[in-house]
């Protein structure tokens, strides 16, 4: 009988979700706008980059690789020589931006190991430049790569320059990192933000929506009809979180082709376990709404309260300003803060590739804050309306 | 089961000394009466009277601070699952789903008391029949009188046992309004007892009896005629050329005892109870042709409900509203 009560409750819920022009426009424009944001982030795009050559293996596959850089309209090569002190020389004195080392016997290498190690050294003066001349450069070389059906691994280099103040001394490369668990918060903004940027858009379908759906049962009067029917509290709550729910893993996984497909964020991690967590996470953030719906007459009001808790929770986030530059105090609060959680969750599995048990301690914290809150939630929905 | 059996041997609806507080204002105040089976029962009572907050109470939605109410022989605070699935309400405000067709609202609310517009129909059938014929519409591109309809079929559908109906008629043309009120005669007839309320004074007269309600207070139930017989003094309802300055004259008359426009006639009543009707006649036709009025229309007549009501509340005819 629940069950029965709660699938014709869900349809007229299905039924007028899908009538709601505003409604669905706002699931459609959330990710677009996502989307305009990631694209600002690309506005520090590089024309063309000037690049310093170091072939040592000269053999046709070698200059491929710099014929295929070149190619692409993105990368010049204005200057070249067997010796590495000359290209740090020249990236130093700002002459190029990047260089390409490409080690004696690369092609005898790849015909023989169908893999070969190849090395990008850029100029991290402008952080974000020099991510996407580094997205660029590798999507170049992995599509060679893949051409010669071979695995060309390309080791990423960054060189501070004079400018910067703690310059190294000359010809000292500063770090030296596997392209592959490599990870740098400073140096690609947009990869640094695309997971907070998705955080934002569910949470904003999870609590919003929730909030305002209910309370415009409350403003229509419908909730006073619905309340003097048979139908009990948790049956309703129920088909009020199912549908929206629903919305936001659509939302997010909207968010997350469009971060993958066209602006080539990586998924390093597994899919499952972000779909999982998002799970997880969403309950909280419906249970917020919920409560928002018990506090809020109008669905102004209901806004206004969204907006004013979603700000100071993510301004506390970490996804603006990283959590250790923080105060300590404000470090602490992180901890009961459900979207720091899930912020440093998505970054950890999608741009590093953590697994379950390296994000455990996160998907904890979040089943936690999401029982607490649901239920505190579910109790003031009770209390509120007699 | 046993609750069925208590509720047989009771009135479907008795409240008790019933009152209700909203900080300073006292919206019910020691309110009690009983509809008795079968009944239709119309609590009367002008803007902020406390209508809603006692349908509110009665539906369950809201507690009262003192006092005690039973609905089918289930007491409002305690029984209130039992009572929510066998009453049927139909709230002040329109609380249908604008965006859901009229067939969707109505399915929806039959199914959510686990019932179809099929099993429905018999009850409903003399409402729906009227629009069927719109059945796909949004239910927000109905007429006034339409959703009124639709509302009244969505609180029937599920069959229940007692119907509460919130100024059903509020906001609805002078034509809807009465067709609704032939709809509840005919429900009435079924045996279903009917709890309505309304800000206008001359649908009282469709009632089986009455409850005159005013700032929280119950100011007298009886059956419409009985409370019109109660009326005292002399009535006469005058007509002249100009309206409002007739009002005004009829008040500086030194022994009106009150005096309210009545549609396009003035009543006025006399404060000498004991005077004989045609000297009064006599006498006010003297003073108004003094005054100056022509097109005059001066006669006797014996109070209606309304008229009590207005005696009864001792109010300006500001906050009522008269017949149109
Ligand atoms: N939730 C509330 N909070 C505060 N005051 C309220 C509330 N509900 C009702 N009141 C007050 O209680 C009094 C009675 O209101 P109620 O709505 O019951 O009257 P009513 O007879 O239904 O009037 P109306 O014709 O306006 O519907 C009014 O003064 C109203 O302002
Ligand atoms: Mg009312």
């Amino acid at each position: 009988m629940r069950l029965r009560v709660l699938r014709f409750l869900l349809r007229k819920e299905f039924l007028q979700i899908v009538r709601d022009r505003t409604l669905l426009g706002m699931l459609f424009i959330m990710p677009v706008i996502q989307l305009l944001v990631l694209a600002n982030a690309v506005t520090f795009e590089v024309k063309s980059a000037r690049m310093y050559i170091i072939d040592k293996d000269h053999s046709s596959m070698s200059r491929g690789v710099a014929t295929r850089l070149a190619a692409s309209g993105r990368f010049v090569p204005t200057e070249s020589s067997p010796s590495m002190a000359e290209g740090d020389e020249a990236i130093l004195d700002r002459r190029v931006d990047l260089i390409v080392v490409i080690p004696e016997g690369f092609e005898r290498e790849i015909v023989r190991d169908h893999r070969a190690p190849l090395q990008l050294v850029f100029n991290a003066e402008d952080g974000a430049a020099a991510a996407v001349m580094q997205t660029y450069a590798n999507a170049i070389v992995m599509n060679y790569a893949g051409e010669l059906g071979a695995e060309v691994s390309p080791s990423v280099v960054t060189k501070l320059s004079v400018g910067d103040g703690g310059a190294p001394a000359r010809g000292h490369p500063v770090m030296e990192l596997r392209r592959r668990g490599w990870y740098n918060s400073e140096l690609d903004y947009r990869e640094y933000m695309v997971p907070g940027i998705l955080v934002v858009l569910v949470t904003m379908i999870g609590t919003l929506l929730t909030a305002m759906n209910i309370v415009r049962e409350k403003e229509a009067g419908t909730l006073d009809q619905l309340n003097v029917t048979p139908i009990n509290r948790s049956t309703f709550i129920a088909a009020k979180l199912i549908p929206l729910w629903t919305f936001a893993m659509i939302d997010l996984s909207i968010g997350l082709v469009v971060a993958r497909f066209v602006f080539h964020v990586p998924v390093l991690g597994s899919l499952v376990l972000v779909f999982f967590a998002a799970t997880i996470y969403l309950v909280g953030a419906l249970g917020i709404g919920l409560w928002i719906s018990t506090v809020a007459e109008t669905q102004q009001q209901a806004m206004f309260v969204t907006f004013s808790l979603l700000m100071v929770y993510l301004l506390m986030s970490g996804l603006f300003t990283p959590i250790r530059g923080m105060p300590v105090w404000a470090q602490w609060t992180t901890e009961i803060n459900p979207i720091a959680h899930f912020v440093a969750l998505m970054r950890a599995v999608l741009l590093k590739g953590a697994r379950t048990r390296d994000v455990a301690s996160h998907l904890a914290a979040l089943a936690a804050i999401s029982s607490v809150v649901l239920s505190i939630a579910i109790r003031q929905y009770h209390k509120r309306s007699a | 089961m046993t609750d069925h059996a208590v509720a047989s041997s009771r009135a479907p609806l008795e409240v008790r000394g019933v009152s209700r507080r909203f900080e300073e204002t006292v919206a019910l105040s020691d309110v009690s009466f009983a509809v008795n089976a079968g009944e239709l029962f119309g609590l009367v009572g002008p803007d902020g009277a406390g209508k809603t907050t006692l349908f509110r109470i009665l539906t369950t939605l809201l507690v009262p601070d003192s006092g005690t109410a039973t609905v089918l022989g289930l007491d409002v605070v305690r029984d209130l699952w039992a009572i929510r699935s066998r009453v049927g309400y139909m709230p002040g405000r329109f609380s249908l789903y604008p965006d859901l067709s009229v067939e969707e609202n109505l399915s929806f609310f039959a199914s959510v008391f686990g019932t179809s517009i099929d099993e429905g129909r018999a009850i409903i059938a003399p409402i729906y029949d009227q629009i069927e014929p719109f059945k796909d519409r949004r239910a927000g591109a109905l007429s006034g009188g339409m959703k009124q309809k639709l509302a009244l079929c969505c609180a029937l559908v599920h069959c229940p046992e007692i119907l509460f109906l919130d100024e059903p008629t509020t906001g609805v043309d002078a034509v809807s309004r009465r067709e609704f009120w032939d709809l509840l005669g005919a429900l009435k007839k079924s045996g279903l007892p009917i709890l309505v309320s309304t800000a206008y004074m001359d649908e009282a007269t469709r009632c089986d009896r009455v409850g005159l309600i005013q700032r929280g207070r119950i100011l007298a139930v009886d059956a419409p005629a009985a409370i019109a017989a109660r009326y005292p003094n002399p009535l006469i309802a005058v007509h002249a050329n100009e309206r409002h300055k007739l009002i005004q004259s009829l008040r500086d008359y030194q022994h009106a005892k009150s005096v309210y426009p009545f549609g396009d006639e003035v009543h006025y009543s006399d404060a000498r109870a004991a005077k004989a009707m045609d000297d009064i006649v006599a006498e006010l036709r003297t003073y108004l042709a003094g005054s100056g009025f022509t097109d005059l229309r001066v006669k006797p007549i014996s109070a209606g409900v309304e008229d009590a009501f207005m005696e009864l509340m001792g109010q300006p005819e500001a906050t009522v509203r008269a017949a149109a």
